[in-house]
């Protein structure tokens, strides 16, 4: 027997409010990815959970996708960050604030 | 209270505490050495609830391969002197209200009666049902995971180029980010193995 459903979705929840929160509040650029990575991991619990609730494997199948699009992601995302380092000279999210041209 | 139960309390508080630590550290760097110990404490919990697979994949692909090259990201750019900190509530004070909201749900969560959260049964899938599952079920999401992969390769290797180099200048340019290769072989070389650790990667994860 493990823990319930209620108390697996309740950690999923609480990872996905820090997530949240760092993505919203912080400045940095890869603090700001790194929330959306917690954020992709609190739904692989819920995910993996709720495959072991109803004895399916669709969960399961699903938090293999998510792996590979959160690599996909990671991968651009930071390209793209060492992009924005070489053209704005700086990781600080208040930086891009305004468009040019 | 079985030991099962215990296990998982235990990875529970392993796993939100070091993502906790990790959401308010300073440096880009600790957090990722903290998220490193929370996926893989969540790789634990997959084995917990009968995923192996997932449960290796986890630590090979978000805890192994995404982390490091976050870090190899870090190490390249550099350490950015930290602004002073704002120090304006108002900038905060909205995704606290709304993590303190979520937070709240999941106490409301955690508090039902015992009658209406019984205990889940242990089950496990290996890897070879999921594997028949996966390929009988949702192939046409396995294509079109391998387009993504090609597609995320060629926008990272897109976006590591040089664009300060205009169109009449283009040779100067690039001869001066490679200066010890040939002139003949230019290319794309220098975005070739930067983006190295990336095709490792997707390679892993595939």
């Amino acid at each position: 027997m493990t823990a319930p459903l209620e108390h697996v979705l309740a950690l999923a929840l609480v990872l996905f409010a820090m997530g949240a929160f760092c993505a919203l509040a912080r400045r940095n650029l890869i603090m700001i990815l790194l929330g959306v990575e917690i954020m992709l991991n609190a739904c692989s619990i819920a995910l993996v959970g709720a495959s072991l609730k109803w004895q399916s494997l669709d969960g399961q199948a699903f938090t293999l996708f998510l792996m590979a699009l959160t690599a996909a992601e990671a991968s651009v995302g930071l390209a793209l960050f060492v992009h924005a380092r070489k053209r704005a000279g700086t990781l600080d999210s208040g930086g891009f604030s305004s468009m040019k041209g | 209270m079985s030991v099962t139960q215990l296990i998982f309390y235990t990875l529970a508080g392993v796993i939100a505490l070091s993502t906790g630590l990790a959401v308010f550290q300073r440096q880009p760097v600790h957090a990722v050495v903290y998220l490193v110990v929370s996926f893989f404490a969540t790789a634990v919990l997959f084995g917990l609830f009968g995923a192996p697979l997932p449960a290796v994949l986890q630590i090979m692909v978000p805890a192994g391969a995404v982390m490091v090259l976050f870090l190899f990201i870090i190490m390249l750019l550099g350490r950015e002197e930290p602004k002073p900190r704002d120090l304006s509530t108002l900038r905060w004070i909205g995704p606290a209200v709304l993590a303190a909201v979520a937070g709240a749900a999941g106490t409301t969560l955690l508090l039902l009666p015992a009658h209406e959260a019984t205990p889940m049964a242990m089950a496990k899938a290996s890897a070879r049902e999921l594997g028949h599952y996966v390929y009988q079920n949702y192939w046409p999401a396995v294509e079109a995971v391998s387009v993504l992969f090609f597609v995320a390769l060629a926008g990272a290797m897109f976006l590591v180029r040089d664009f300060k180099a205009r169109p009449g200048a283009s040779s100067d340019t690039q001869g001066e980010a490679q200066p010890g290769s040939q002139p003949g072989s230019q290319g794309d070389a220098p975005s070739g193995t930067q983006t190295s650790p990336r095709a490792g990667q997707e390679e892993a994860a595939q």
